[in-house]
């Protein structure tokens, strides 16, 4: 199908609109590569920090594999009782392992860590219950799984009380929590300097043509023709400012990929350190584009209205 | 085509430009508008082209009364109208062709009519080969008949000229005189405000001579 011909005319002139303004950045490279790593850097940062933060909360999702069940076993339960529940348990499916431990074993435990030895000895009777860890299996981790888990448990008559030990997990994810507003309030402030960098170098770019704009106006030019290449130049900063962001980012991470992987492997853990870098290469410009448009959006719209032949 | 009725302009600083102009310009006509400096001409030539307005009194271009034009209609108004100045106004970073084709790119014609008619532009203006030039490399002659070419290109019906010779010398001055002409034979209406009293006495058109911001009763010696 062919397009109207105004369609097609006004398409192009847009094209052409869009390419003069990129040809006027070239023009003039040195101011205009200092505008657009200004805009990188202030994009970098909080994409770098997201791109960190991310990869902690994918370590902490796989720490919800070690996610263990503390039992605590009716306290006038025998051994033998409570070997044969453990035996029980170790058929069911969703757990993989489990660990008995006796209340004496509970007892030695809690006085090595308390350092409450004297206390402990004034007792008639050793107050501690026996105890089984459960380990769920790996493929039942879902929450609703463990959630079923935990109430099939509880309702063991043997069982005195179940515990999820999850508490500092929770603390790490609100940590986690804490630290992505953090990221989010810092990407919104850079963002908005962002704005008001492109705002400037646009409202300083005007007033370099305040004769040009007149003689347009003088010969018929509406507002919005003489807006256009202007929110097309802000548009350019703004993309030409997000890939820079992207290749800053992929640079620094690359930096940090070694001594990260040297700090993992002391964990002994397996993990992948993720740079998202298709996500980032599609989004960065993207946010940057956008940004500089409002950027220039802001100023063409005071100041072209203001420039009228005299 | 041009009427004005007891117009009168004065500035913010209270100076009076105008003081109750009244004259009328037929449709097709071609007029010199003279006068000392300061006798108003070129805030006369700014009220037709809307770039002021009257403080009072009624401005009727082509039908259309300026008094109370709304602004965002100005563009469209100001296409009708061909402006030519006397420091030209051309865009230094531009070619001659892209000036010329200025006002089209402005109106949104489509590519290959901007080119047959910026073509033609300057083939009248005698400038054809001079389209790939930057407006610096041409001559004073030269560059003000780029803004001839430029003001006649989307053919409008009033050509205003502010002092289109001032610069130039008495040859050059005629031959631009003569290309107004041309353009007046083919029925756009022209006024052109100067003070090259010499070369318009030998000019067989009307002049409205400004004095103190009126039309003044005869030439003024």
């Amino acid at each position: 199908m062919r397009l109207p011909t105004f369609v097609t005319n006004y398409l192009l002139r847009h094209l052409q609109t869009m390419l003069f303004s990129l040809g006027q950045l070239w023009r003039q490279p040195f101011a205009s590569l200092m505008t657009v790593t200004v805009i990188g850097i202030a994009l970098a940062l909080p994409a770098g920090l997201y791109v960190l933060l991310q990869n902690v909360n994918n370590i902490s999702d796989q720490w919800d594999n070690a996610s263990q069940i503390t039992l605590f076993l009716q306290q006038d339960l025998s051994q033998k009782q409570a070997k044969e529940l453990s035996k029980k348990l170790q058929k069911w499916p969703d757990i993989a392992q489990l660990d008995y431990q006796t209340a004496d074993q509970s007892l030695i435990e809690f006085r090595q860590l308390s350092g409450l030895g004297n206390l402990l000895d004034t007792l008639p009777d050793n107050p501690l219950p026996a105890i089984i860890i459960v380990y769920p299996a790996d493929e039942n981790l879902r929450p609703d799984a463990i959630g079923s888990l935990l109430a099939r448990l509880e309702e063991l008559p043997q069982v005195e009380q179940v515990q999820l030990d999850m508490e500092w997990l929770q603390r790490l994810r609100s940590i986690n929590k804490t630290i992505q507003r953090g990221i989010t309030i810092l990407g919104l402030l850079l963002s908005l300097s962002v704005l008001l960098v492109i705002g400037n170098t646009i409202r300083l770019a005007i007033l370099n043509r305040q004769s040009e704009i007149r003689v347009m106006k003088l010969v018929g030019a509406t507002d919005r023709f003489i807006r256009r290449p202007f929110l097309y130049t802000g548009f350019w900063y703004g993309i030409l400012g997000g890939l820079f962001a992207w290749f800053t980012l992929l640079f620094t991470l690359g930096l940090l990929t070694g001594p990260i992987h040297e700090l993992i492997g002391h964990y002994g853990s397996d993990f992948n350190l993720q740079w998202f870098t298709a996500y980032m290469l599609m989004t960065l410009p993207m946010i940057g584009a956008l940004l500089g448009i409002s950027g220039a959006w802001l100023a063409v719209g005071r100041h072209i209205h203001m420039i009228e032949p005299d | 085509m041009i009427r004005f009725t007891d117009v009168y302009k004065r500035y913010p600083n209270r100076y009076e430009a105008l003081s109750g102009l009244s004259f009328h310009l037929e449709k097709g006509e071609m007029a010199f508008l003279t006068g000392h400096s300061g006798a108003g001409k070129s805030t006369l030539l700014k009220l037709i082209a809307l770039i002021e307005r009257s403080t009072h009194g009624q401005v009727l271009i082509n039908n259309q009364n300026l008094t109370r034009f709304p602004i965002r209609k100005i563009p469209y108004y100001r296409r009708q109208i061909g402006l030519v100045f006397q420091d030209h106004n051309l865009l230094h970073d531009r070619t001659v062709f892209d000036n010329v084709a200025l006002p089209l790119v402005i109106a949104g014609e489509n590519h290959r009519e901007i080119g047959r008619r910026v073509r033609a532009s300057l083939d009248k203006v005698g400038l054809l080969g001079k389209e790939r030039n930057l407006p610096i490399a041409l001559s004073g002659g030269e560059q003000q008949r780029v803004g001839i070419a430029r003001a006649v290109v989307n053919r409008p019906t009033i050509l205003l000229a502010d002092e289109p010779t001032g610069n130039l010398d008495p040859d050059l001055s005629r031959d631009i005189m003569e290309l107004f002409e041309q353009f007046n034979q083919v029925g756009t209406t022209v006024f052109i405000a100067t003070h090259d009293l010499d070369l318009i006495q030998t000019m067989p058109y009307r002049q409205v001579i400004l004095h103190q911001g009126r039309i003044a009763p005869q030439v003024p010696t």
